[in-house]
């Protein structure tokens, strides 16, 4: 059978070219792989190979000729012995992609199915998905004060310690790597003792290749290990961030359900204390902004082991925002091994009706200190901690601003593309006709955060800069 | 252990030359198939073909025991075929199918199969070096035996990460083979423009030791690829095999290649892998007509590749919003 030699394309954006040469021409016999051609467009000249073996039997196109549409026949091939006659002059079709209507089933035969995937015309039931698309969905049942009923008095930084050995004893594949946190026992202490429990084979010191180990770790999670991924903060994962959003969190979906990346990145995020402006700055916005992670960020020491335990069981990469500032704070946490709170979940510090503010790590203290002054001026102020920064817990906010109809959301990072913004774009597109009052945002003024304690006061929320927000919506 | 490399050279038994003919030649029909349908328009994007460099992935896969990983760049066709991935699959993903092996959602740069301990295709310059790595540490993690190789270009080369991972690999003892495919340029340039020094040597610092094979030359890739490995497989840590090869094509379908001569080209060709293969195998008393056989069913074998490519239909509308996030038990 004859074979049609087409114009090929040089991009995929390539319409028509330019035929500039024949290499060869009628009667000469090629095999794949020869130059046969050259081609032009206004960008390039490319050279056109063989692909099968034969003998040029007919020219179609001339050379110079201009405007040449991609997939035109330009010459036709004979296959060893077959003669010209076989060239039929009106059978010249510029085959197309067929569509044809095969069976997924049939297709895909090769190839193992995605785990995760939604069955075709069904009904979609799966949370994920769900929430991709937009939609509030109310969040996984928890029966927290079940657990409230037994706790210990510790400090965040126990509780964080704690959630990673509960887990490293359940699961052999859990291990922690990151600067200092074997022999040194932690830069800020958080892995205390680990080393002694769980020897250097799972608690590993790394050298400051931040870049480096968090590609190891992400290659270790493709295998089926559970990497915690320790960063001294989170101003460090800058140099690491390529790994975190295109090898954790993209490759699931690359590899159409086949492997995924079960890993946990954690570090203390934004301002500390007077380290000035490159220790000092929430990631919360950046790693919410991506589809296939998880981000969390907790306030308090049950947040902190809860959070942690949930993390490391999920099968996803996860991202926990803690605070330096909060790890030497004593909380009541549950002493059940069972307390592995739900991601997705927000929980309602402080219930109230007159405004609701919604706030994450450290300012969720804040929030609480403002509503309780907001108190005394007769403000009755809902707070609320979002713990989970992706998925967020949309059906917690709305609620509330359903009931309050007011909404000033509270955050350490800067207002531009903020969390604050996210919030007020679903407060509008999901409770507009409940607001009595715009949506306000208390976020780090935006600047680099300075050094002097005068200055850094003045760019970081306080609880005053809460109270004014909370007021206006209040109109009071 | 052998903490040194014996320098035994590699007799192929005619069963060896047949096995690299045909798994070169395959990658080679394979490529310029791939070449064909992204002309036709039917692949979109980037896409990365392999043709010259086949002796590397096929010296080096058919070294390796079951239980070892691969990762690559974006590359990764040829990395593919050799870990025994089926074409169709290869081929149905290039064309953004459901019957490819990401069900069209990865494309020509990922792609990976579990199964055959292919890690992808990765399209970020540098960062399969460190996935690699990481491969390599859950190898040691589970103590399973296997070593991960881990290809880069020799453009990747430069990477910072790389460097970083060559330290901990060494500190850690960690059972990776580095194999970097110096096909002599990073997309337009040179080697002698972005590299200073000698791309193995940079193992040296780390106590890393390496070598550089003639990559135009599966015998002798294979040899090397031999020694590296059971000198990573017996607890040394790791090794980097600097593999001098060639591209034939652009650096992906839409680079016409002007920064290069004809002549070097022509040069490089004279030195096809395949062809010195063919005359070992014509040496040892295959006929001409065996050989014409063996392309025969490699072609049908691409041939089917590509029907099932343009048959297999597009992934349903539904399979965007899939695979994002594994649900939690
Ligand atoms: C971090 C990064 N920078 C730039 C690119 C764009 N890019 C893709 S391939 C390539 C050249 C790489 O050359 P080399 O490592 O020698 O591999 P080869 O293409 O020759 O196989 C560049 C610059 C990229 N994909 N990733
Ligand atoms: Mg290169």
């Amino acid at each position: 059978m004859p074979i049609d030699i087409l114009m090929p394309a040089l991009s995929p954006t390539m319409e028509e070219g330019k035929l500039a040469k024949w290499i060869k021409k009628e009667g000469d016999s090629v095999s794949a792989g020869d130059v046969i051609a050259e081609i032009e467009t206004d960008k390039a000249t490319m050279e056109v190979e063989a692909v099968d073996e034969g003998i040029i039997g007919k020219i179609v196109i001339a050379e110079g000729t201009e405007n040449v549409k991609v997939n035109e026949c330009i010459a036709i091939l004979l296959e060893e012995g077959e003669s010209k006659d076989a060239i039929n002059d009106n059978d010249v079709p510029a085959p197309k992609a067929k569509k044809s209507k095969a069976s997924k089933e049939d297709a895909a035969a090769a190839v193992s199915q995605s785990d995760a995937s939604q069955p075709e015309g069904e009904e979609i039931k799966d949370r994920d998905i769900l929430y991709a698309q937009g939609h509030v969905l109310p969040p996984e049942p928890f029966d927290e004060a079940s657990f409230m009923a037994d706790t210990v008095n510790q400090t965040v930084r126990e509780a964080l310690r704690d959630g990673m050995a509960e887990e490293m004893r359940r699961n052999g594949n859990v291990f922690l790597m990151g600067e200092e946190v074997a022999e040194y026992q932690g830069a800020y202490k958080v892995s205390q003792g680990l080393l002694e429990e769980f020897g250097p084979k799972r608690i590993i010191d790394t050298p400051i290749t931040e870049h480096g180990f968090a590609g190891i770790g992400a290659g270790a999670a493709f295998r089926g290990l559970n990497p915690i991924v320790e960063f001294m903060t989170m101003n460090f994962a800058m140099q690491a961030i390529d790994h975190i959003i295109n090898s954790a969190a993209k490759t699931l979906y690359m590899a159409g359900g086949q492997l995924g990346c079960p890993i946990v990145f954690r570090g203390p995020n934004g301002a500390a204390a007077r380290v000035g402006a490159q220790h000092s700055q929430c990631y919360a916005s950046w790693y919410g902004h991506i589809p296939g992670l998880k981000v969390v960020s907790p306030w308090n020491a049950a947040d902190a082991k809860g959070l942690m335990k949930a993390a490391i069981r999920d099968p996803n990469p996860v991202l926990i925002l803690e605070n330096e500032i909060m790890y030497g704070q004593s909380f009541d946490v549950p002493t059940s091994e069972d307390f592995v709170l739900p991601i997705g979940r927000a929980k309602i510090e402080r219930e109230g009706k007159d405004v609701t503010l919604v706030a994450y790590s450290i300012m969720v203290g804040k929030s609480l200190q403002a509503a309780e002054e907001l108190a005394e001026m007769g403000i009755d102020a809902e707070v609320i901690n979002l713990r989970t920064i992706r998925p967020i817990d949309r059906w917690t906010i709305i609620e509330s601003v359903k009931k309050t109809n007011r909404i000033v959301s509270v955050e350490e990072s800067w207002p531009f593309a903020g969390i604050g913004s996210e919030i007020a774009a679903l407060v509008n597109e999901h409770a507009f006709d409940y607001l009595d009052a715009p949506v306000a945002r208390v976020c780090a003024k935006d600047v680099p955060l300075p050094y002097a304690a005068n200055l850094e006061k003045l760019a970081i929320p306080q609880v005053h800069d809460i109270i004014e927000a909370a007021k206006k919506v209040c109109y009071k | 252990m052998s903490s040194k490399k014996k320098n035994t050279a590699f007799k192929p038994t005619k069963k060896d030359l047949q096995k690299f003919y045909y798994d070169m030649l395959l990658i080679r029909r394979f490529e310029e198939k791939a070449g064909q349908l992204y002309g036709m328009g039917l692949i979109g994007g980037f896409c990365h073909l392999y043709i010259g460099q086949e002796a590397v992935v096929t010296g080096i896969q058919t070294a390796q025991l079951p239980q070892d990983s691969v990762i690559t760049t974006y590359r990764d066709h040829a990395h593919m075929l050799a870990c025994d991935m089926d074409p169709k699959g290869i081929m149905a993903e290039l064309t953004g199918r459901i019957g490819g092996y990401s069900h069209g959602k990865g494309g020509s740069m990922h792609m990976f199969s579990r199964d055959k301990n292919f890690y992808g295709g990765h399209g970020i310059v540098g960062a399969s070096t460190a996935l690699g790595t990481g491969l390599a540490f859950s190898h040691q993690y589970k103590n399973d035996g296997g070593v991960c190789v881990a290809y880069m270009g020799d453009g990747s080369a430069n990477q910072g990460q790389v460097a970083e991972c060559y330290n901990m690999a060494a500190l850690w003892k960690l059972p990776v083979l580095y194999v970097i495919e110096n096909n002599k340029y990073g997309m337009g340039t040179s080697c002698a423009r972005h590299a200073a020094g000698t791309l193995y040597k940079r193992g040296e610092g780390f106590g890393i030791p390496g070598e550089q094979v003639d990559g135009m030359d599966v015998l002798k890739v294979r040899e090397a690829a031999e020694q590296a490995l059971d000198y990573v497989r017996s607890g040394n840590g790791p090794y980097i095999l600097e593999v001098m090869t060639y591209r034939y094509r652009g650096h992906s379908m839409s680079d016409p290649a002007k920064y290069r001569t004809k002549e070097e080209l022509e040069e490089q060709k004279e030195n096809d892998p395949i062809e010195k293969v063919k005359k070992l195998l014509m040496k040892e008393g295959v006929s001409e007509a065996d050989l014409k056989k063996v392309d025969k069913d490699i072609r049908e074998i691409v041939k089917e590749a590509a029907e099932f490519a343009q048959e297999s239909p597009e992934p349903d509308e539904s399979e965007l919003w899939t695979d994002v996030l594994v649900a939690a038990q």
